[in-house]
């Protein structure tokens, strides 16, 4: 999953590849996203022509994004931890646990514990913190076991993975908890939880400023310090393809309308008579998939420019060199999973949000999909080396490979047998493709 | 130099520190004097590294004190240490292998804005000039130190320790992997930062390197030390005869002396 297949059949002709790679090589773009992207490309037009043109189209691109969007936000968080030598078994756990507790906050203790009323406006907002505060203290309580206890992570987090899905039936007694609050229902996207074409429009306008932003900013600061900067055409080429693709996806969430029947009631709400076509309105970005986004940046941040995201690869790399770099290891593998909790509570809300329901299976699995995500995204077990975006990336194909085998009408229990293929054929590829790197 | 009347910089008194049953040092005390180096030398397991290893702050001793400018010091961990001015180039190097040089060397100290965004720029760029000083070949900035060679790894260790200004340096085995040329600008380096008034304890299995370098040598013989002697006043075979029989050259007998150059 690594290189784009175009890139590695190159070998046989030296001098091709050769100049190829040094192209690459002068744009500083991580070559294994670009092979990711490339997969996914071969991915989506191959199901593209095995349905007969029904993956390509707004409205599954867009159920897609939605769809991606849970999976990838937990993704962000597992690279912190894979990368720091652990792993967190406990997410799906978690979610279903966290789930239903922001459920129960929304649905039960503000509106009749606490006696203030069903869908106040602070109410989404209240649940969504009250979740993740949980989210954060259940998170620093295993990682401080697995940190200061030293008790391996496999076992603490295998231990989570049973206690708060054992948690979930102790206080909801196997009840279904909705409706949600009509506020936080927008947390799971919908035609009503997106932004519209306007608010997407300006969503790509500042993605743009503040790509180009980033790049010339950091290209200066090399300047400023007479480092070697990347040639020009490989600067516009980077913001080109990176603006082009920010714009084509919000293209395609506006080219994605509001379902007619919705439309028709919107219009009667709003006392508008319909045009003869019905009315059109653009779906945009979905909250969920800016939710995702917005994480992704964030997450992205922290483990390149701060600290804390220095230590957990450095940790990853060696942890030996790590404590005597005078690192508070214990401190820093507590935080990953803060992190995770938090994230972990966030993806609870989407899907929620999404159901509109807090049922007892919420999140089963999930904590091998998020998993898988992250592994197919580049992270690596051994400890030290994974992305962020390679993780989204990781989600983005998981969650490809499943709503297009559900296009093509292929059986859930064939869908995980493709699924877990893919993972290990990924995973091996890749080793492989490192290993001859390596050389 | 060894003037009495001066404070020593550093003085372990009856450092002791076992491994289960294994008794790594036993019983050690060891001095060093501001723009001093003492040699430690001994045979492979003689205990050098975990002795050094207790000064740096990564595996506080089971007993002992250490005295830094004539205060007790108390440290337990490589914080502790550097705070102390004590900097080390580990034996194992203690790398991070998967980031870059510039990210090795200020690991632990990194370089931020106000806000504690990382500033990588200014990192790359001060250790661009440590680097100038210590093997003016290295271009690596960018890599992984995973793909360096051994001798740029060993570059990359000295250049975090020297980097910082410390006042007691730990080098063990600093040249192991060094090329002629660089082991040389190691040596230079070393006679420069004691000329700077820093105090130096070398570990080193090159008997000549330590000759060559340390103004005292102390031998070290399964975790205790055999003795610590000026080098002017002894001969390579006496120290070399401390690291193999474990004894003083005074105690040593003509008969030992004869097996061991047999
Ligand atoms: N982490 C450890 N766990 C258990 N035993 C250890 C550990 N570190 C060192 N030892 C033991 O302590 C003794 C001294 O080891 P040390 O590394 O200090 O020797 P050294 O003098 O540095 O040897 P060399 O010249 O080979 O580097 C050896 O017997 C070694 O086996
Ligand atoms: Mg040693």
């Amino acid at each position: 999953m690594a290189e784009a297949p175009g890139v590695r059949r190159d070998s046989v002709q030296q001098p091709a590849s050769r100049t190829i790679r040094s192209l690459l090589a002068s744009t500083e773009v991580d070559t294994r996203l670009l092979g990711m992207v490339g997969a996914l490309a071969v991915i989506w037009i191959g199901f593209d022509l095995a349905s007969g043109g029904l993956f390509l189209t707004p409205r599954n691109l867009w159920n897609l994004s939605v769809q991606s969007a849970s999976i990838a936000i937990m993704a962000t968080g597992m690279v912190l931890i894979i990368v720091s030598r652990n792993i967190d078994l406990s997410v799906g756990s978690l979610l279903g646990f966290l789930g239903y507790t922001m459920a129960m906050v929304q649905a039960v203790w503000i509106p009749t514990a606490l006696g203030l009323g069903f869908n106040q406006p602070y109410t989404w907002i209240l649940a969504l913190l009250v979740g993740m505060a949980i989210g954060a203290a259940i998170g620093g309580l295993q990682g401080f076991i697995i940190a200061y206890g030293r008790v391996p992570s496999f076992i603490v987090t295998l231990g989570g993975f049973l206690v708060w899905r054992g948690l979930i039936f102790q206080y909801a007694q196997g009840q279904t908890i909705a409706p949600m609050d009509a506020t936080y229902q927008l947390l799971g996207g919908g035609p009503t939880g997106a932004l519209g074409d306007v608010g997407s429009w300006v969503i790509a306008a500042l993605a743009c400023a503040g790509i180009v932003y980033t790049i010339i900013n950091s290209r200066r600061r090399r300047r400023e310090y007479g480092f070697p900067v990347r040639p020009t055409w490989a600067l516009v080429t980077v913001i080109g393809a990176s603006c082009a693709a920010v714009i084509g996806a919000v293209w395609v969430s506006n080219n994605y309308l509001w379902p007619p029947a919705l439309a028709t009631q919107f219009a009667l709400d709003r006392g508008i008579t319909e045009p003869p076509g019905g009315l059109q309105i653009p779906v945009g970005i979905a909250y969920p998939v800016l939710l995702m986004i917005g994480v992704a940046l964030v997450m992205t941040f922290m483990a390149t420019r701060r600290r804390f995201g220095r230590y957990v690869f450095a940790i990853g790399g060696n942890p030996d060199a790590a404590e005597l770099g005078g690192i508070n290891v214990r401190r820093t593998i507590t935080l990953t999973y803060v992190v995770m909790g938090i994230l972990v509570a966030i993806s609870a809300a989407v899907q929620t949000a999404r159901l509109n329901a807090a049922v007892t299976n919420l999140g089963v699995q999930n904590e091998l999909d998020v998993i898988a995500a992250a592994v197919i995204g580049g992270t690596s077990f051994s400890g030290g080396i994974g992305t962020i975006p390679g993780a989204v990336l990781g989600a983005v194909v998981m969650q490809s490979l499943r709503s297009g085998m559900v296009l093509l009408r292929v059986d859930s229990p064939t869908q995980d047998i493709v699924v877990g293929i893919v993972l290990v054929a990924a995973v091996g590829l890749d080793a492989v493709l490192r290993r001859r790197s390596a050389r | 130099m060894n003037d009495v009347a001066h404070t020593p910089l550093v003085e372990m008194r009856n450092i002791r520190v076992a491994f289960g049953g294994v008794h790594a040092v036993e019983d050690v005390s060891l001095d060093l004097y501001a723009g001093e180096v003492v040699g430690l030398v001994g045979g492979n397991g003689a205990g050098k590294s975990t002795l050094m290893r207790a000064l740096s702050g990564a595996r506080a001793p089971d007993s002992g004190e250490i005295d830094i400018d004539g205060r007790l010091a108390s440290i337990s961990n490589p914080r502790d240490a550097k705070a102390y001015g004590i900097e080390t180039i580990y034996q194992t190097l203690a790398l991070a292998d998967n980031i870059d040089a510039a990210a090795n060397l200020f690991l632990g100290r990194e370089l931020t804005d106000r806000v504690g965004t990382l500033d990588d720029s200014a990192m790359e760029s001060a250790t661009r000039k440590v680097m100038t000083r210590l093997n003016p070949n290295f271009t690596a900035f960018k890599r992984p130190v995973k793909s360096l060679s051994g001798g740029q790894r060993q570059s990359v260790a000295i250049a975090r320790a020297v980097h910082f200004n410390a006042r007691i340096l730990i080098m063990d085995e600093p040249t192991a992997a060094l090329g002629p040329a660089e082991t040389e600008q190691v040596r230079d380096l070393i006679r420069q930062l004691k000329q700077e008034g820093i105090g130096i304890f070398l570990v080193s299995h090159d008997i000549h390197d330590v000759f060559d370098l340390a103004d005292r040598i102390s031998v070290m013989y399964h975790g205790r030390i055999v003795g610590t002697v000026n080098k002017d006043d002894v001969t390579i075979d006496e120290v070399l005869g401390m690291i193999i029989l474990g004894k003083p050259p005074t105690e040593v007998t003509q008969k030992e002396l004869a097996e061991l150059h047999g």
